[in-house]
């Protein structure tokens, strides 16, 4: 009871706003998620081999992966043995403590590493299709919001339509755009978008780059390339370089990962769609198998609907409806 | 996170079942349960699994398997089969309309990739089946995405219907229909917005533009890289829009495709093609066997061959045979087989293909040179038409022009011209009336 109760009052304190987006934007997880853990303590009452069974296939049918979700299997089980939990009622708590914990544990900064005397510089990467320039258009528009001068270089010069995406995206958060046109070499377009940016000093800088499969080879040198150029122009930039993940990924996301965390040095995890996909597991496995901490998450495909990740906020978007109960219990 | 791949974990398990003598059904429960790891692995949606899992007990614990000498290869191959009908046969043709437009709408989530996957089955389509296509740019809510499609268009050559993005798609998709009647476009492709299949707004556009188009095929568009979720997806767009298809899309990255089981699972509708990168012919008709070695985590020996039947000429093939025998194999034979190789794709791609390539040490990280073939290639074209024939004419001085001729340095051209040699001579053993030694790697290309 306690842990929730520390959650709840952590979570009331916040904005409402805040809560309600991720509660709106995580319902189906919840209720797919927990309604299943729900379902299971009911239908187990004892704690045992084929509740932990089934538990694991909760998890691996959330994306958790396998290697993780046996993980947490053992851990549960420890810690049932040690605190001697006999009743799946009771083990429940320990799940979200579990969960939970390993979100938090090697929680990095979730904040953005910002440039305290002069531009700070974000180049964002990921594969195709997992919602970059989308991602772009709703930081650019945070950051206007917090009162600062925001320009974009349009690097993605190879899919159709990316720059004019991008465009569009400035005019609604009402910046401006650096382009080339399509085909140019994108290390040219972001080099002209430091060095105007610079001269019109502005705060921040955003790249865009084209989304490239983390095994193409070539593509990748490409994008090594670009982030070459930004450090040559200014010495501590890139200071975020933002990996893009889309929710509904599997297993792969694990590698897409690495391959750009070894190509980018990626400083942090944006994860989209999560208001579409019916589990946020991935979340847990990218926690578990690297240590990138997950910065954003995408909510939707509106200007505000990008949240700075908050693993208490996550873990009780999962679980809010096994709050629910006990909290009429307590009324 | 290394992935062992499933041959070589069941390997292990058999090991310990060898010295026992006698397989228990333990062992049995051990083998099902590499191989239910493995496609958990793959992506593949975790009930699909288990009534994979169960069909494959069944056969395993059968004659079939434990009787043989090899269990392990057995137990791949029960799997491998299982997944390959359950993947269904190859159908990659479209259904066409006998009353001409043809109608035909893509749909998905956001970032599947409908909109080229729209331009590269149009392209698709004007080949195989000599068809007039008209594509209709249906997605008024992403930025850009109008546009994106009418770039398409121009790359293609191929007209694209839209009136803005303040109509609503389903206007859009009736104007299209018509107008594609007026200019005699035979077949129509309506490119939709992305959306959730839980979004029951966007939905329900979706039902209303197939009542008014009569759509003759409706294709989702599925990212192969989609995890555990993708049966829900396919389950909802099913049930709101009755597919007629599937198009898994972004198969030439390093996933290893599981959704493609999940959801022909549960939609059983055929998967009929698979995208294979982002220009525009990068569009092929989906082959369940070499799903299943994919998902397995075998590599694609059949796209190889096929590649290779594709692009060496079988005559060619056989003079070149004939020359290597009578050993009057020059330097313009090579180049020749050169440029076959390289037809062939980037070698790369090739070796990716070659199951175990990416385990073989040294492997990982050779980058296959394709400048380096560049060279090779610059080498022999310096060379005069006697030289290639007869390089041992090839002396200090013409060395000398063949490096400078070729942009590279007279230790180049020794380089080459000594493998050549060694190839020669290898050429000699293996074709010697069977009687040489064996070389650990026949296929010593200089560029290897």
């Amino acid at each position: 009871m306690s842990f929730f109760k520390k959650l709840k009052t952590k979570i009331t304190g916040q904005t409402d706003s805040v809560t309600g987006k991720f509660r709106d934007g995580l319902s189906k997880t919840r209720q797919s998620f927990s309604s299943k853990v729900n379902n299971l303590v009911k239908r187990y009452r004892k704690v045992d081999e084929d509740f932990f069974e089934e538990l694991e296939e909760i998890l691996i049918g959330a994306d958790v992966g396998v290697n993780t979700v046996m993980d947490l299997i053992e851990r549960l089980k420890d810690e049932a043995r040690t605190r001697n939990i006999k009743e799946t009622e009771d083990l429940k708590e320990v799940i979200v403590e579990v969960l939970s914990g390993m979100l938090t544990a090697s929680e990095g900064d979730t904040a953005l590493r910002m440039n305290d005397n002069g531009m700070t510089v974000i180049l964002v990467v990921g594969v195709n299709g997992v919602g970059k320039t989308t991602t772009i258009g709703k930081l650019a528009y945070k950051f206007k919001e917090e009162g600062k001068s925001v320009m974009l270089a349009a690097g993605d010069t190879f899919r159709a339509g990316a720059i004019d995406q991008l465009e569009v995206w400035g005019e609604r958060a009402s910046v401006d755009v650096i382009k080339h046109s399509e085909g140019s070499d994108p290390a040219a377009v972001v080099y002209d978008a430091i060095t105007s940016a610079k001269s019109r000093k502005a705060d921040v800088l955003i790249c865009d780059t084209a989304g490239r499969l983390q095994n193409k080879v070539n593509l990748m040198k490409e994008l090594e390339k670009v982030k070459r150029v930004i450090t040559r122009e200014l010495p501590d930039a890139p200071h975020e370089v933002l990996l893009v993940l889309d929710a509904t990924t599997g297993q792969n996301a694990l590698n897409q990962a690495k391959i750009f965390r070894d190509a980018t040095d990626v400083t942090g995890i944006i994860l989209t769609k999560l208001d579409g996909t019916a589990k946020g597991g991935i979340v847990l496995a990218i926690r578990h198998e690297l240590d990138l901490p997950v910065k954003f998450i995408g909510l939707g495909e509106g200007i505000h609907d990008l949240q700075p990740f908050d693993s208490d906020a996550f873990v009780y978007g999962l679980f809010a409806e096994m709050f629910q109960p006990q909290e009429e219990e307590a009324d | 996170m290394a992935f062992e791949s499933l041959a070589d974990r069941l390997q292990e398990t058999i090991k310990k079942i060898r010295g026992k003598g006698k397989v228990s059904e333990a062992d049995v429960k051990q083998m099902t349960r590499e191989v239910r790891l493995a496609l958990l692995e793959a992506d593949v949606n975790f009930k699909v699994v288990k009534d994979l899992i169960n069909r494959i007990k069944e056969r395993a614990i059968g004659q079939e398997v434990l009787k043989s000498l090899t269990p392990g290869q057995q137990v791949i191959k029960v799997v491998q089969e299982e997944l390959t009908e359950l993947m269904g046969g190859e159908q990659s043709k479209i259904n066409l309309s006998p009353k001409p437009p043809t109608v035909v709408m893509l749909v998905g989530l956001q970032g599947a990739g409908k909109t080229t996957t729209t331009g590269k089955l149009a392209n698709f389509v004007r080949k195989q089946h000599n068809k007039c296509p008209l594509l209709v740019a249906g997605d008024v809510y992403r930025p850009a995405a109008i546009k994106q499609l009418e770039t398409l268009g121009q790359q293609l050559t191929m007209p694209v219907f839209s009136m803005g993005d303040k109509e609503s798609p389903v206007t859009i998709a009736k104007e299209a229909v018509a107008k594609a009647k007026e200019d005699h476009n035979d077949i129509v492709f309506i490119d939709t917005a992305g959306r959730l299949h839980v979004d029951e707004n966007l939905m329900e556009e979706l039902e209303q533009i197939k009542s008014v188009t009569k759509p003759d095929e409706i294709f989702l568009v599925v990212d192969a890289m989609t995890g555990q979720d993708a049966v829900n997806v396919a389950e909802s767009f099913n049930e709101h829009l009755g597919l007629t298809g599937v198009i898994l899309t972004k198969l030439d990255g390093d996933t290893r495709g599981g959704a493609a089981l999940s959801v022909k699972a549960v939609t059983g509708t055929p998967i009929k093609f698979v995208g294979l990168g982002e220009k525009l012919d990068a569009l092929e008709a989906f082959h369940p066997e070499r799903m299943a070695s994919r998902i397995l985590g075998m590599g694609d020996v059949l796209t190889l061959i096929e590649k290779a039947q594709a692009t060496v000429d079988e005559d060619k093939a056989k003079e070149m045979e004939k020359k290597m025998r009578t050993m009057s194999f020059t330097f313009d034979d090579f180049l020749e087989q050169l440029g076959q190789v390289r037809t062939m794709g980037p070698l790369e791609d090739l070796l990716a293909m070659m199951p175990g390539a990416n385990k073989m040490k040294g492997m990982k990280n050779l980058q296959v040179d394709d400048k380096k073939i560049g060279q090779i290639e610059a080498i022999i074209r310096s060379m005069t038409p006697k030289e290639k024939a007869e390089p041992d004419i090839i002396n200090a001085s013409r060395k000398k022009r063949i490096a400078v001729g070729s942009g590279t340095s007279i230790q180049e051209v020794n380089r080459l011209l000594k493998q050549f040699k060694d190839m020669k001579k290898m050429m000699k053993q293996m074709m010697g009336s069977g009687k040489g030694k064996k070389k650990k790697n026949p296929f010593n290309l200089p560029f290897m």
